[in-house]
């Protein structure tokens, strides 16, 4: 066993085991540090994956999957199952985002337990095993063992949002689990479609359409592409995620909105549109238009919305929207755009929802009516969120930027009257993102303060700091220097290009 | 040709271990007269049987009772495993009888020996070569739960039960020696790969007959009923409801194990695919899909459970609903179809026993199922228990931490798709989803604020409980155990 296999099994095993002793530790306080420690140390386990071959170098035709890493270990032969991990430029950098929010996560329930009834442990150890399940579902390199880790999110998110979430969080908690479930079982289909067609679960074969009939592949793409539109979300199939983000738990919301909804979107890239090229090829103009769809709607939902953190939500609709529409496009450039986008997405996002629960949690409202005047009352508050908000509207320099631009240049590229009509309503609808959180802004930093702002202490806690600085730092690091994501991926995304436009 | 068989013992041997337990528990009983050694004989003859059977099995396939080529004592891998699940699951339902026996309302000869008598009936279920052999094993199987069903004194929801699972057993069974007759009838036959060599070599146009379509048709609705498939699955959550716990618990997992390997030796080996496949497609859909949305509105937890375990059968008979298809019809996607079958039906009947091990040890000793208030806030008053119970029922969902249940999923879905039925697959995934409202339902209930009555659980089924538990974890990283079985 190489140090790179160890660090595979290490990024997968700490967390769970973690989640065990969280659990099992007595103590709730001392259940949670346990908890933190554990995530502490797979967020170091995740940053060596970077240093292994990187596959520049060679002869000979290559496969359009080159992991840095990778182990093959047989589990279910009766089912096609191999634990088949590795780590490549596409999904290293969503893995260490992954990591990161969890810690952070984790760090802030150490000091902040939601209100609702659970202990803080038994939070803890969910975030824990939600961990497991994202990671695995970016490290897994075996169609079949994808679709398992993708699953394992599912029921312990559903406990986190009816454990700790808001007031009508078991209806939507429920809505989440079912609305996911039947993503996943469109998923579970889709896989053995591919598994039944090609002979072998294992992506690094599969990746490029090999052995696959065109019906197979639109069969196979059409449900992948289905069951990854619930999870991501794409409209018209997002109505579980405004409820569920809403309901959540602050690091319920940032976990769902950070990573979880990236699941969908890394599925896409590295399953449904690896694996049935054609397929993608096929759909690629209506997923387009669907994309398209879902940033003007999106934006203009939350033009009219009223509550903070469903605002926040419905923008992850057309950030989403964006994501896939630099998908659809299937050139090098859409694809670096949506891979940046995701990250972008995480980072920002996560700062919002940690930002809006801080505000929820002290003013203990979120409706944009009782909120204004943030900024007289608690500046730095007010100061972050406004960096938080222009951030995620793609203001040129902060992180948001480059994933939205670039999904726009990759349609215009694309050509034809189709991609460009498409990349001036994206454009459009990025006017409108801005729109809308300059309506945020106004409503709840500016203005005369509410009662319920009124009484606001100026101060941060040193916990919600050491939890938002690295958000702050890194939608700055990547805003100035996209190339921290973008070197890593272009050689991958260089490949599956090569491989899908065949 | 000698008139005198030759007999090979060694492969009746798990029979009778079996038989021999019924008639030692029913001696003990008479002459000890005290409880507690009939439980114990009885909970080691039917571990004595499950060894043997698992011994006998590992030795390689045997055969007797043949008249020629055609034998009607086949003891193959799958039959060994039918016995020693069956067997199993008897000591298992043993033990949750605990506090029911304990509670004094019922014998405990008289229990013990119908139990075992069950169990013979299950062991020999397995290995019938013939018609008639099947017929008689399944109603030895069925025959002592009729009056288990009823055995509580002074339960007149017991006796209710009882009377409708007889009646319409009975019927079932009935309408199954009426076809068994019929193809007889048609092909001169009882035994079952001379049935399929008949139909296969169809002589004569034998498949176009009406009277074979209708022979078919007779054998199949029989042991439709048996394993409670819609539409002939009105008596299963009457009578699980009405009967003791421990006899529902049995109910739904070792006679339904019975039902469906009886369903699978006459579909896989006597009748005709061609028109065995589209019933039984037909019985799936229907199966799953109103088992699952009749669960949803179901109050009672026995009666959920039931529902469940109706749509669950729905999965089980999915694979074979490939059969429909020609391209389902090669040898390979057949024989995968029966593996997924009989593998679905292991994993099911383990996580079934823990639902309703959990459930007995969350109910007062004597109690009936009670509705789905009475479990609230189980689990935050027993913890172990009442995880358990969740795990289980997530299993039963398919959804990982329970991955027994995940991979029993997975497993019909990848037979469906080798046997390119993917509408079907499709019908399986939503219903999934369905499954899994009712479940969560449940699962959340028990961790709701506390409520209902508590209740101490019983030593020897929080001890069964932790049994099944853990062999579903274990089963659970490890499927390929039950699969390699299950294709043999």
């Amino acid at each position: 066993m190489t140090f790179g296999q160890f660090l595979l099994v290490a990024v997968l095993a700490v967390p769970a085991l973690g989640a065990v002793a969280a659990a099992a530790v007595p103590g709730d306080r001392a259940g949670r540090l346990v908890g933190t420690a554990a995530a502490a140390l797979t967020l170091l386990a995740t940053l060596p994956l970077v240093g292994g071959d990187h596959g520049w170098f060679g002869y000979g035709p290559r496969p359009a999957v080159q992991p840095w890493h990778q182990l093959d270990v047989s589990w279910v032969p009766g089912l096609d199952l191999r634990f088949h991990l590795g780590v490549d430029g596409i999904s290293w950098p969503l893995v260490v985002l992954t990591a990161l929010l969890t810690l952070l996560c984790c760090g802030y329930t150490l000091w902040r337990v939601p209100a609702g009834g659970g202990s803080g442990r038994a939070l803890v150890a969910l975030l824990l095993v939600v961990e497991v399940g994202i990671l695995g579902t970016f490290l897994a390199l075996d169609l079949v063992l994808f679709f398992l880790f993708f699953e394992v999110v599912l029921l312990p998110m559903y406990a986190i949002i009816a454990g700790w979430g808001g007031d009508d969080r078991r209806r939507a908690a429920r809505k989440f689990a079912l609305y996911t479930l039947f993503g996943s079982v469109l998923l579970l289909v889709g896989v053995y479609v591919v598994v039944a067609a090609a002979g072998t679960a294992d992506l690094v074969t599969l990746t490029g359409g090999t052995g696959l009939s065109r019906g197979a592949q639109l069969a196979a793409f059409t449900l992948l592409a289905l069951a990854f539109a619930v999870k991501s979300p794409l409209w018209p199939l997002h109505s579980w995620l405004p409820d569920a983000h809403t309901q959540a738990p602050t690091v319920g919301s940032v976990i769902l909105a950070g990573v979880l909804l990236k699941m969908g979107t890394y599925g896409l890239i590295r399953v449904a549109v690896g694996v049935a090229p054609e397929g993608a090829r096929w759909a690629a103009p209506v997923l387009g238009v669907l994309a398209v769809a879902a940033i003007g709607v999106g934006g203009l939902v939350c033009l009219a919305q009223t509550e903070l953190k469903r605002l926040i939500a419905y923008s992850s609709v057309g950030h989403m929207g964006f994501v896939l529409l630099g998908v659809a496009t299937l050139t090098a450039t859409g694809l670096q755009a949506a891979l940046i986008g995701n990250i972008a997405h995480g980072v920002i996002t996560g700062l919002l929802f940690f930002l809006a629960g801080a505000i929820k949690d002290r003013t203990r409202t979120g409706s944009l009516a009782e909120l204004s005047g943030l900024r007289e009352t608690a500046p730095r508050l007010a100061g972050l969120l406004g960096f938080a908000a222009v951030a995620s509207l793609g203001l040129p320099g902060l992180a948001g930027f480059w994933g939205e631009a670039f999904a726009v240049v990759a349609a215009l590229r694309r050509g034809g009257g189709l991609w460009t009509t498409l990349a001036v309503l994206a454009a459009l609808g990025g006017a409108l993102t801005a729109a809308y959180f300059l309506r945020l802004l106004r409503r709840v930093t500016h203005g005369r303060p509410s009662p319920a702002v009124a009484s606001l202490a100026p101060g941060l806690a040193g916990a919600e700091l050491t939890a938002w600085a690295p958000l702050v730092l890194l939608a700055l690091a990547v805003g100035l220097a996209p190339a921290l994501v973008l070197s890593y991926s272009s050689g991958p995304v260089g490949a599956l290009v090569g491989v899908v436009t065949r | 040709m000698s008139l005198v068989q030759s007999v090979d013992n060694v492969a009746l041997l798990p029979a009778y271990l079996a038989a021999g337990t019924a008639v030692l528990v029913l001696l003990v009983d008479l002459l000890v007269a005290r409880a507690a050694a009939t439980v114990a004989v009885a909970a080691l003859g039917t571990a004595g049987t499950a060894l043997g059977a698992a011994l006998v099995g590992a030795a390689g396939e045997r055969r007797t009772f043949c008249a020629g080529a055609d034998c009607s004592w086949l003891w193959t891998g799958r039959a060994a495993l039918v016995a020693v699940v069956i067997a199993l699951l008897t000591l298992g339902v043993l033990a949750l009888s605990g506090p029911l026996l304990r509670a004094g309302r019922i014998p405990v000869g008289e229990y013990c020996f119908l139990l075992a008598c069950a169990m013979t009936g299950g062991v020999v279920l397995g290995a019938a070569g013939d018609l008639i052999t099947l017929v008689v094993a399944l109603e030895t199987l069925t025959l002592p739960l009729y009056v288990l069903v009823g055995l509580r004194r002074g339960s007149l929801a017991g006796a209710e039960a009882a009377v409708t699972f007889f009646v319409v057993s009975v019927v079932a069974t009935t309408l199954t020696l009426l076809g068994a007759a019929l193809l007889y009838a048609v092909t001169g036959s009882v035994h079952l790969d001379r049935l399929g060599a008949a139909f296969a070599a169809d002589r004569d146009g034998l498949l176009d007959l009406p009277l074979t379509t209708v022979a078919v048709a007779l054998v199949v609705a029989g042991l439709a009923f048996k394993v409670a498939a819609v539409p002939f699955h009105a008596w299963a959550p009457a009578t699980y409801d009405g009967a003791p716990l421990p006899v529902a618990a049995y109910l739904s997992t070792a006679s339904k194990l019975g039902g469906v390997a009886a369903l699978l030796a006459v579909v896989q080996r006597a009748l005709p695919a061609t028109v065995t496949g589209p019933v039984l497609a037909l019985l799936a859909v229907l199966t799953m899909t109103v088992g699952n949305l009749v669960a949803l509105r179901q109050r009672r937890t026995v009666r959920l459970l039931a529902w469940s375990s109706v749509a669950q059968a729905g999965y089980i008979l999915a694979p074979l609903g490939a059969l429909a298809l020609a391209a389902g019809r090669t040898a390979d996607a057949r024989a995968e179809a029966y593996a997924a079958a009989v593998a679905y039906t292991v994993f099911f009947v383990l996580l079934e026993l823990a639902a309703f091990a959990a459930v007995v040890a969350l109910r007062p000793a004597d109690g009936d199922g009670g509705t789905l208030a009475d479990l609230r806030g189980a689990a935050r008053r027993h913890p172990w228990v009442g995880g358990a119970f969740a795990l289980a029922l997530i299993g039963l969902a398919g959804l990982p931490p329970g991955l027994a249940g995940l991979f029993a999923k997975v497993t019909v879905v990848r037979a469906l798709l080798a046997g390119h039925a993917g509408w079907l697959a499709l019908v399986v995934a939503l219903n999934a989803v369905v499954g899994l409202a009712y479940y969560l339902r449940l699962a959340a209930t028990l961790y709701a604020a506390p409520g209902g009555v508590a209740v101490r659980p019983a030593r020897i089924v929080v001890v069964a409980l932790g049994v099944a538990t853990a062999l579903a974890v274990v089963l659970g990283f490890a499927p390929q155990l039950v699969l390699d079985v299950a294709a043999r």
